[in-house]
């Protein structure tokens, strides 16, 4: 089958592969990724699934392995799951809160074959951290574990999700990364999908904190690089303070396969949200899914683009922007990204940073993301 | 920083994994969440460094497999020196 209003040349191989093995997190960030409505999710694949999902990514060309979730470490065949996408060439990155590992485990997927691990934290404090986690001990178990990481030889990856609770404290972040001996750092602002939009007007940071923040981590980069330190910073600035919407993902369904815990094979891992079917491994080879299957040929191309993407000369260098983004806002997957300065919905992100400054909710207001408010978020939207 | 001389070893650092990939047609640089296509040149280069040889040895290992070639030496230099600036390699 041909893409719906496509008349773009064969897609390049999916390179990387991203298998959110689970929803089921020990952690209740307020701006998690996951659905909102994740607990009515069907059954998680299982080890001998997953194996053959990896099998066929490889095959189409996928190189990079990211295991994520919810939290990974909660499969109890992680271990297994490494092994067999190390034998199958993948370079493999476990990305995790740090919670539920041990230095054992850190052992055995090393005999195992992993490659990397990122850890995440959510603030530099250990009461903000537990706050924003919903956890009570998080923090102190992120530093054990991110110390045991280094200490076997991993190559490890920080990462920090920041908003408006936590950006000022950008400093303090990078210090305590360069401490735990961090090989990259990412401060990433909060992109508002999932749990992080509904949280939106307690997250969103101003445009006086982003920019702060901005400058210190490039001061940070000249003294680290005059050190010729190898740790490398890496900044993620939100859609909402930006002019021209991102060229997300690359480009919809060119480089970046996920597959969801219950198989949802999907080109981001928002994009479930999207009213778009999409396919699942449990019933479709990676090959069709990549290649001819609707949803991931939905929005290839340029031919679906509206007006004033069509006409615009930018238009090979964002693809109109996010889907994710431009339904949430307008209800509408086919919009421009209400990010560019040119959609008629902008204002709805001008909306965003004036609320930002003027009237935003407290830490108390976050709704925290958890099983029990996912249920309560399906059942009201089901009424 | 010191220059690099030709009795330094290279060594890839951790984290850091050079192959083959059928689907790209070509040799790529794998690390921590992302990868590097190389050319032609670089992936000849790279594929010497294993942590044992010096970069006169490769210079002369690369020599013997392109003996047409002109400014091996420098070529290996120059892209020595990039591919420690970018963290991917470390010298001995």
């Amino acid at each position: 089958m041909s893409a719906p209003g496509s008349s773009c040349t064969e897609p390049g191989p999916p390179l990387w592969l991203l298998a959110e093995l689970t929803y089921r997190c020990p952690l209740q960030c307020p701006y998690c990724s996951n659905p909102l409505d994740f607990a009515r999710h069907g059954a998680e694949l299982s080890t001998a699934e997953w194996i053959e999902v990896f099998r066929q990514a490889r095959e189409l060309g996928a190189a990079q392995l990211g295991f994520s979730g919810g939290e990974p470490l909660v499969r109890q065949d992680l271990s297994e799951l490494i092994g067999a996408a190390r034998g199958l060439g993948y370079y493999t990155n476990l990305i995790t809160s740090g919670i539920g590992l041990s230095e054992a485990r850190i052992a055995e997927f090393a005999t195992a074959g992993l490659d990397h691990i990122q850890v995440s934290f959510q603030a530099a404090d250990a009461e903000l951290n537990d706050l924003l986690a919903g956890s009570g001990k998080a923090f102190a178990r992120k530093l054990a574990m991110a110390r045991a990481v280094k200490a076997q030889g991993y190559p490890m990856v920080l990462n920090f999700v920041t908003h408006r609770h936590n950006i000022d404290a950008i400093e303090r972040i990078i210090e305590l990364c360069l401490e735990l001996e961090a090989d990259y750092i990412e401060l990433a602002t909060c992109q508002f999908y999932g749990w992080a939009e509904l949280n939106r007007a307690g997250l969103l940071p101003t445009r006086a904190q982003l920019e702060r923040a901005e400058r210190i981590t490039n001061q940070w980069r000249e003294k680290l690089a005059a050190q010729g330190h190898p740790c490398k910073l890496i900044f993620v600035t939100p859609d909402y303070y930006e002019e021209r919407p991102k060229a997300c993902m690359g480009g919809w369904a060119s480089l970046f396969l996920d597959i969801a815990p219950d198989g949802t094979a999907l080109p981001c891992h928002n994009a479930r949200m999207l009213p778009v079917q999409f396919p699942n491994v449990r019933e479709h080879s990676l090959r069709h899914i990549w290649y001819d299957s609707f949803g991931f040929n939905r929005f290839r191309g340029d031919d679906w683009l509206p007006e004033p993407c069509r006409s615009c000369d930018e238009k090979g260098r964002d693809f109109g922007g996010c889907r994710c983004q431009a339904f949430l806002l307008t209800g509408d997957a086919e919009a421009t990204d209400p990010v560019c300065a040119k959609s008629a919905h902008h204002g709805l992100i001008l909306d965003a940073r004036r609320q930002a400054e003027e009237a935003p909710l407290g830490l108390e207001r976050l709704v925290h993301r958890n099983a029990r408010t996912s249920e309560i978020i399906c059942r009201s939207r089901s009424e | 920083m010191s220059e690099t001389t030709l009795n330094d070893i290279p060594q890839l650092r951790r984290g850091f994994r050079f192959q083959w990939e059928p689907a790209q047609n070509c040799h790529v640089l794998l690390y921590p969440e992302g990868m590097v296509k190389l050319n032609d040149s670089a992936a000849a280069i790279l594929g010497q460094v294993d942590g044992d040889r010096s970069i006169a040895a490769i210079v002369a290992a690369l020599r013997e497999r392109f003996p047409e070639s002109d400014g091996i030496e420098e070529d290996v230099l120059e892209f020595l020196e990039v591919a420690r600036e970018r963290s991917w390699i470390e010298l001995h």
